[in-house]
């Protein structure tokens, strides 16, 4: 866990937006992801969390230059992403994949388990001989836990959970370095939930993969990730190892985060104080001035609405970072 | 205490082009004065058709029979006229999507004041003061000014907001909520939770929660139903089902929850396989494929719910479960 695979820097994507007029639009620049930095060290989970509208899934589009950045930098082993030909940019996709929300549509209904997960080994080894092929697809199948008799079969005829073993086979087949996991387990069952989170921490430990796990939910982020990254309108409010972030978080939004989760526990959810936010996420379109958390924060002052906090270590060593004028108090 | 709803035996049974589905099977159940009653149970289990054919709304290849008594009186199978009565006025349920129950063309001051002018007879100004009364109180920041916008200029948070306060229009004594807080991100979901904790406290209005979310259960809930393919599979108190469950799947659900005060980087434990096919259930109990108690009686016989100790029942064969729920990280 030493080599840095990823280093992002100061990367940003602003869409922009019309607003306006019917005729004569003007166009004003939403910020979807708005100078975000980290490293990603080979064979760790990061989790990225924050609500939605956040700006979570177009960072991890944007990393992999699925979503183009506005400006910034994504270091891939020392080679700048952006800077890449397209040709030179595809070459690079067998290490870096991605698996989607809903399993389902993610998958084209009119193909075969096996041609889906096949394709991009058609797609990156073209020499590949129909036998060797299919072996392939049998054996990853098989490792992602789905039986390979049913290689035939379409993707309506699977479960959720099997739908979503499939997309992660699909995302295998190539032996990628890197898989980007975009909200894999929010639309499964609770049972069904945790055999998926048990098979990524299986194949992560297999064959060392590195993850970027963005999801909603805090729970099923704690169980899987080694760091932890919270996003809000775009910006990193903070980002910490898991056990800094879950036991001494410094941002009052992580913090809000944190004690809103219902813990199914009725004695410890009952005596629970809980620090509940008020309103709702601003417009990205019209962002708070300074801290983008200001307006729903608890410990806002004059200074949060005149100049943005940066991004600073808590001086505890562990990189544990914090966005905040007022993390001391 | 008096019983406001008592369900006995419904079945609620769907034709499709590949045969009858039994969504609910041999469901019985009480909820009375100002209780708040958890239905859990993964997707597929019939935890929204049970209400749906309580409301009378099951889509037309549905058809419900049994008892569903209302402060004593059967409603099940009553025509819409009669049913409207009662619906959306004593007994309301809300939807997990709130922008697929408002009207998008009209405003949500028709579509609140209509309610009391229809079923209380009340006069325009009374309702629109009522209505912006509860508005404010389900914590819509400046109520007045927005009374008259329509439902697409509100935030989903704000909007089942809106849709709390029109089921409490007519003050009922039984609001159904089904999956309220699934769409909506935890910081407003820790918003109307509280919401829901207040209307129970203050108007005595007695809930069904209908959810996945066992957390939200744990907070909000007295009693807990615990459904697996279309039948009750444990009924008990919050704190029984929580830390003494008798039913297999009641333990595996709490098994395979992660939780935010549990540290741990090892395996989840799992429910093995598949939610059961509705379509194609085995003999005996519906869960014997995924329950790692199973023994010969599951395969020949169906459990019937059966109760042991207060206030409780359980549809196993097994005489006492001694499995217990695992810490993060202990062997199954």
């Amino acid at each position: 866990m030493s080599e840095t695979l990823l280093s992002v820097d100061d990367l940003k994507v602003h869409f922009q937006m019309r607003v306006g007029g019917i005729f004569v639009g003007r166009y004003r620049p939403l910020k979807a992801v708005d100078g975000v930095s980290f490293d990603l060290q080979a064979g760790e989970t990061l989790g990225i969390v924050g609500e939605s509208g956040c700006g979570k899934s177009t960072l991890g589009r944007a990393i992999l230059r699925l979503i183009e950045p506005t400006a910034g930098r994504a270091v891939w082993l020392g080679d700048d992403l952006a800077a890449l030909d397209p040709k030179a940019m595809r070459a690079r996709r067998q290490d870096m994949q991605i698996i989607f929300q809903d399993p389902l549509a993610s998958l084209n209904p009119r193909m075969t388990v096996g041609e889906i997960i096949a394709e991009p080994l058609r797609t990156f080894e073209p020499g590949l001989g129909r036998q060797a092929v299919k072996a392939r697809v049998k054996d990853m199948m098989a490792k992602v836990g789905l039986l390979p008799q049913m290689i035939n079969r379409y993707p309506h005829e699977f479960s959720g959970g099997q739908c979503q073993r499939i997309g992660i086979a699909r995302a295998m087949v190539l032996g990628p370095k890197l898989i980007v996991c975009d909200e894999p387990v929010s639309a499964l069952d609770v049972s069904i939930q945790a055999q998926i989170v048990n098979l990524l921490m299986r194949l992560q430990r297999e064959f060392g993969l590195t993850l970027i796990f963005i999801s909603h939910d805090l729970s099923v982020v704690r169980h899987i990730s080694h760091r932890i990254m919270v996003l809000y309108l775009g910006k990193v409010m903070e980002i910490a190892d898991r056990e800094a972030i879950y036991s001494r978080a410094r941002h009052p939004y992580t913090q809000a985060l944190i004690s809103a989760v219902p813990i199914p526990d009725p004695d410890k959810e009952q005596a629970k104080q809980r620090l509940v936010l008020q309103g709702d996420l601003p417009s990205p379109l019209a962002p708070p001035s300074g801290c983008v958390f200001r307006t729903r924060c608890p410990r806002a002052t004059e200074l949060c609405a005149q100049q943005a906090p940066p991004l600073e270590e808590d001086g505890s060593g562990d990189l544990h970072k914090v966005a905040c004028h007022h993390w001391r108090e | 205490m008096s019983n406001i709803l008592e369900v006995s035996s419904l079945d609620t049974r769907f034709a499709t082009p590949e045969g009858e589905v039994h969504a609910v099977n041999d469901v019985s159940f009480h909820i009375e004065a100002g209780e708040s009653v958890g239905v859990v149970g993964e997707s597929g289990s019939g935890k929204t058709q049970i209400f749906l054919s309580i409301m009378g709304l099951l889509a037309k290849n549905g058809q419900a029979t049994g008892s569903v008594r209302y402060r004593g009186k059967e409603i099940l199978g009553l025509p819409s006229r009669e049913l409207n009565k009662i619906r959306g006025v004593t007994l309301s349920m809300i939807f997990q999507d709130p922008m697929t129950s408002l009207n998008p063309y009209l405003r949500i001051s028709k579509q609140m004041t209509e309610v009391l002018v229809e079923h209380k007879g009340a006069g325009e100004a009374e309702a629109r003061r009522r209505s912006i009364e509860l508005l404010d109180r389900v914590g819509i920041p400046s109520a007045k000014d927005r009374f008259d916008l329509y439902p697409h200029e509100f935030s989903g948070g704000m909007r089942q907001r809106v849709m709390i306060a029109m089921a409490l229009l007519c003050e009922p004594d039984l609001l159904i909520a089904d999956e309220p807080t699934t769409a909506l991100d935890v910081t407003i979901q820790a918003q109307i939770l509280d919401l829901m904790a207040d209307l129970k406290r203050d108007f005595n209005t007695a809930i069904i929660m209908i959810t996945h979310d066992l957390g939200v259960v744990a907070g909000l809930c007295d009693r807990v139903m615990v459904m697996y393919a279309g039948r009750v599979v444990e009924t008990g108190g919050v704190r029984d089902i929580f830390y003494r469950p008798q039913h297999p799947y009641s333990l595996g659900l709490l098994n395979s929850t992660p939780r935010l005060d549990e540290a741990g980087a090892t395996q989840l434990s799992t429910i093995p396989g598949q939610p059961p096919n509705l379509q194609a259930l085995p003999t005996g109990c519906a869960y014997q494929e995924r329950c790692p108690y199973v023994f010969e009686a599951c395969r020949s016989r169906e459990p019937a719910l059966q109760s042991f100790g207060e206030g409780r029942a359980k549809a196993c064969h097994l005489e006492r479960l001694e499995g217990k729920r695992l810490k993060e990280g202990e062997p199954a």
